[in-house]
């Protein structure tokens, strides 16, 4: 290697700048820093040695300069290490800036036209460095596919691995495929694909639709779960999160330790993920999704790192990436080589994710982009420690009720959803959830919410701590109450219909919904109450009972012609004569919703010989190819 | 028992002016699955806005199936509820007619279970009273023993009316009710005609009792 290095080396005038050289060039560079820098990282490395060292004996000896550096310091949210000890050396001080263009010259292209608009954060120093903070992205690639699939398996329904599954979105012509597993991408389908098409190439591919709301919802949840590592996480696209990770890397034990942290509680959520640390957001959003495994990238080697990623990785929209394309910009380094007047005459107008130039700018850290991260949903707690262990939380149950609503109320909101979590003394935890139809502060309805759910807990010997919390809480819209003083008969109708429902369970309480539809029992599919206000139900055109049996009940019937009416009917061991009839009417299946195979329905208003009303049908004709004898059921009594 | 419809000797439980005093009443049906008891009930339901709280027992619902909307000439908004006890009839009951907003309570029962005594009765009519709100307890496969309900009925289906348009098709409903006992009222037994369409209800030809004066009652 030396023998080889040797010769290039002797033609250049000054053989001391080669990177290669060996160890014994180090200190020359060091102690002539006004020359030009190396970049050998072994090189730097033993000059941010150097300054870290001088910046510690630097303040004895020049205490007159260093209260300056330090106010313009104090400025600055967060500072790096760096920016910190460069100002204090001159020599390592000069050396940045020299470093960087350095770096431009050598790298790929003339990076060093971008980069020295950035990177001069030494030669003036500004109040805030712009490329002092680390942005965190995080590429959740395959979230849609992973949500769908916990969710299978939360619903016991969740297929082998090796089964190639896609889910599916409505495209232009026909569905389209939106997600797909491992198993499916091996076989061939790709995303964006027709589902016909897929389905051609793989005839055992499952699709299923996806469900992009409960997925932006769910990004939404994880956004805010994601709190647990930095302050502030906010959306980033449909599958992916950014995060402000600004000094709270030291807590997780530095940034590659902090990425291998949340890679692995992702995937203990089943999601898998691909992340990266950069100065800005733009540059974390390229390398967490075309870079490597878990990649830092520092503000040093920002402008380096950025020049060969295609242009792609500036998150522009696909024409735009294909006119560079054409341009024969394919990297960013080409870009950003190009002069900028040139390509500011072509792009000035475009917005922000058609052009190249502002999308340049942000990664480079030119122009801002802060992570604007939503606030945290308010949150409604309260707690009472008690001094000693009690056996019933009854008595402390107004109390913190109370104190509940008066938080809600000073912050405007309703609990939805209220939960009692009890601690016991020798460490168990229970809770006690209620729910409420509508939105509500009123300490005694809250309460009276509990009637009956504190005997499910077991005290034990005694707890010392109660919390009540409002799980979900929603913003109230004060209403003007009547001037005549009747009563309201909304919310006093909604508390009744929370107590009934917390007491009975959701499902027991229930309203009609009404649907269109000629089946007499899918006419009404009855919903919980909780869920709202259906619409008002319409009186039917043709008679109907009063009440409807659900299934309809089998009976045996003595007809005169098969496809007559009944002369006489046995249901639940006694035997009706019909004295009069109407009918039939017929009611046939719907074929989108039935299975094939479906008979037909003749119904009859039928009178037994007790004056008895019932509503009877025939299921199915003679000879009609869909089974044997028809079946006869009782379906409803008429009044 | 099919006199003429013009034959109007009646002895009405009350004049048609004199609105209803919201109370408890009890129906007590011949047969249990005998469609005349609910048919009734809904006949009397008022007119008035806001939902009906319907509660059912467990044992009701699968003997005598769910209320049927599409049957019902004017549907109320219905609150369905089904709870397994017959004590929890009468609780969500009782939690029912505290609520103004309802314009009715309907429970079911079924046979006779001990938590519905004099007591649990009383307890229902005073608050059906006091909030006015009505109150309507069908009690199926029960015996009449000892209640504070104002009103009780026995009611059982009558052979329709004839249906002018057919012969052979039953027509309009026709009950037999018998108030046996009443609190406000001589009790008494009539032949009871509900036109579904105008909602309103005939009290005729008195079975038994002797007849006193001619009116039409709307429920």
């Amino acid at each position: 290697m030396r023998g080889e290095d040797a010769l290039p080396v002797l033609a250049f005038p000054t053989p001391q700048t080669d990177p290669r050289s060996g160890p014994q060039t180090a200190p020359k560079q060091t102690s002539r820093p006004g020359r030009r820098a190396n970049p050998d990282d072994l090189t730097r490395a033993i000059a941010a040695l150097q300054s870290a060292e001088q910046a510690e004996q630097a303040p004895a000896r020049r205490p007159p300069t260093t209260p300056e550096t330090e106010q313009e310091d104090s400025f600055s949210p967060v500072g790096l290490p760096k920016a910190k000890a460069k100002p204090r050396t001159k020599p390592q001080w000069r050396a940045g800036p020299e470093q960087g263009r350095d770096v431009g010259d050598t790298g790929p292209g003339r990076v060093g036209a971008a980069a020295g608009a950035v990177t001069p954060t030494g030669t003036a120093p500004k109040p805030r460095d712009p490329l002092a903070r680390r942005i965190l992205s995080l590429h959740l690639p395959n979230f849609a596919m992973e949500r769908w699939q916990r969710e299978a398996a939360r619903r016991g329904d969740a297929l082998p691995e090796d089964l190639p599954q896609a889910l599916a979105i409505e495209g232009q012509h026909g569905p389209i495929i939106h997600a797909l597993n491992r198993a499916a991408a091996l076989a061939g389908v790709h995303l964006g694909a027709r589902v016909v098409d897929m389905r051609a190439l793989v005839p055992t591919l499952k699709v299923e639709y996806a469900d992009t709301g409960a997925d932006r919802a769910a990004l939404g949840r994880l956004m805010l779960w994601a709190r647990r590592w930095c302050p502030w996480t906010a959306l980033d696209g449909a599958a992916g999160l950014v995060m402000d990770t600004t000094g709270s890397d030291h807590l997780w034990g530095g940034e590659a330790a902090m990425l291998r942290e949340i890679e692995g509680r992702l995937g203990s959520l089943g999601l898998s993920s691909s992340l990266a640390i950069a100065p800005t957001h733009g540059a974390a959003w390229a390398l967490a999704r075309m870079g490597g495994v878990r990649e830092v990238c520092d503000a040093e080697g920002l402008a380096l790192r950025m020049a060969p990623l295609p242009v792609r990785a500036l998150r522009l929209d696909g024409e735009t990436v294909l006119l560079l394309k054409r341009l024969g910009l394919k990297t960013i380094g080409e870009l950003a080589a190009v002069p900028r007047l040139s390509l500011a005459r072509r792009f000035s107008r475009a917005a922000l994710p058609g052009n190249p130039l502002l999308r340049l700018d942000q990664m480079m850290g030119t122009l801002a982009e802060p992570v604007s991260a939503p606030d945290d949903p308010p949150r409604f707690a309260v707690q009472s420690a008690l001094a000693e262990p009690v056996q019933d939380p009854t008595p402390h149950l107004p109390a913190l009720c109370a104190e509940l609503c008066d938080g809600m109320a000073a912050a405007g909101f309703g609990a939805r959803r209220i939960s009692l979590t009890i601690y016991r003394s020798d460490g168990e935890v229970s809770t006690v959830e209620a729910a409420a139809s509508q939105p509500s502060r009123d300490p005694g309805h809250l309460m009276r919410l509990f009637d009956g759910k504190l005997d499910r807990i077991d005290p034990g010997f005694g707890f010392d701590l109660i919390t009540l919390a409002a799980t979900v809480a929603e913003k109230i819209i004060v209403t003007q109450t009547r001037l005549d003083g009747e009563a309201e008969a909304g919310p006093d109708l909604a508390r009744l219909i929370d107590r009934l429902s917390a007491r009975f369970g959701a499902s027991a309480l229930r309203r009609p919904a009404m649907r269109e539809s000629h089946m007499p029992e899918r006419r009404e599919i009855w919903a919980p109450a909780m869920a709202g206000a259906p619409r008002r139900p319409e009186p039917g055109a043709q008679p109907r009972p009063v009440r409807l049996f659900d299934p309809a009940e089998e009976v045996r019937v003595v007809y005169a012609v098969p496809e007559g009416p009944p002369a006489q009917f046995i249901w639940r061991r006694q035997t009706h004569r019909v004295t009069r009839f109407a009918g039939p009417e017929r009611i046939a299946p719907e074929w989108w919703a039935d299975r094939p195979g479906t008979r037909l329905r003749d119904y009859y208003r039928v009178e037994d010989h007790h004056g008895q009303r019932f509503w009877i049908y025939r299921e199915g004709v003679q000879e009609d190819g869909r089974g044997g004898v028809p079946a006869w059921f009782v379906h409803g009594v008429f009044a | 028992m099919t006199c003429p419809p013009s034959l109007h000797i009646a002895n009405h439980p009350r004049p048609a002016s004199e609105p209803r005093q919201a109370t408890l009443a009890e129906v007590f049906p011949g047969t249990a699955v005998d469609g005349a008891a609910p048919g009734f009930v809904i006949a009397h339901l008022p007119a008035k806005s806001g939902p009906v709280l319907w509660i059912q027992d467990r044992q009701s619902l699968r003997e005598t199936g769910r209320p049927y909307l599409a049957g019902m000439t004017h549907p109320p908004e219905i609150l369905f509820l089904t709870v397994s006890r017959a004590v929890d009839v009468l609780w969500a009951m009782e939690q029912g007619l505290g609520c103004s907003g309802l314009s009715a309570v309907v429970g079911e029962v079924w046979g006779d279970p001990p938590a519905l005594d004099f007591t649990a009765s009383k307890r229902l009519a005073l608050r059906s009273e006091a909030h006015n709100v009505p109150a309507w307890l069908i009690r199926r496969a029960g015996s009449a023993d000892l209640s504070a309900a104002r009103e009780r009925w026995r009611l059982a289906s009558l052979p329709s009316l004839p249906n002018p348009a057919d012969m052979r098709s039953p027509g309009a409903p026709q009950w037999r009710a018998d108030l046996f006992r009443a609190r406000w009222r001589t009790p008494g037994q009539w032949v009871v005609r509900y036109d579904p369409a105008a909602h309103s209800m005939a009290f005729d030809h008195p079975v038994s009792s002797s007849p006193t004066d001619q009116q039409q009652a709307t429920g």
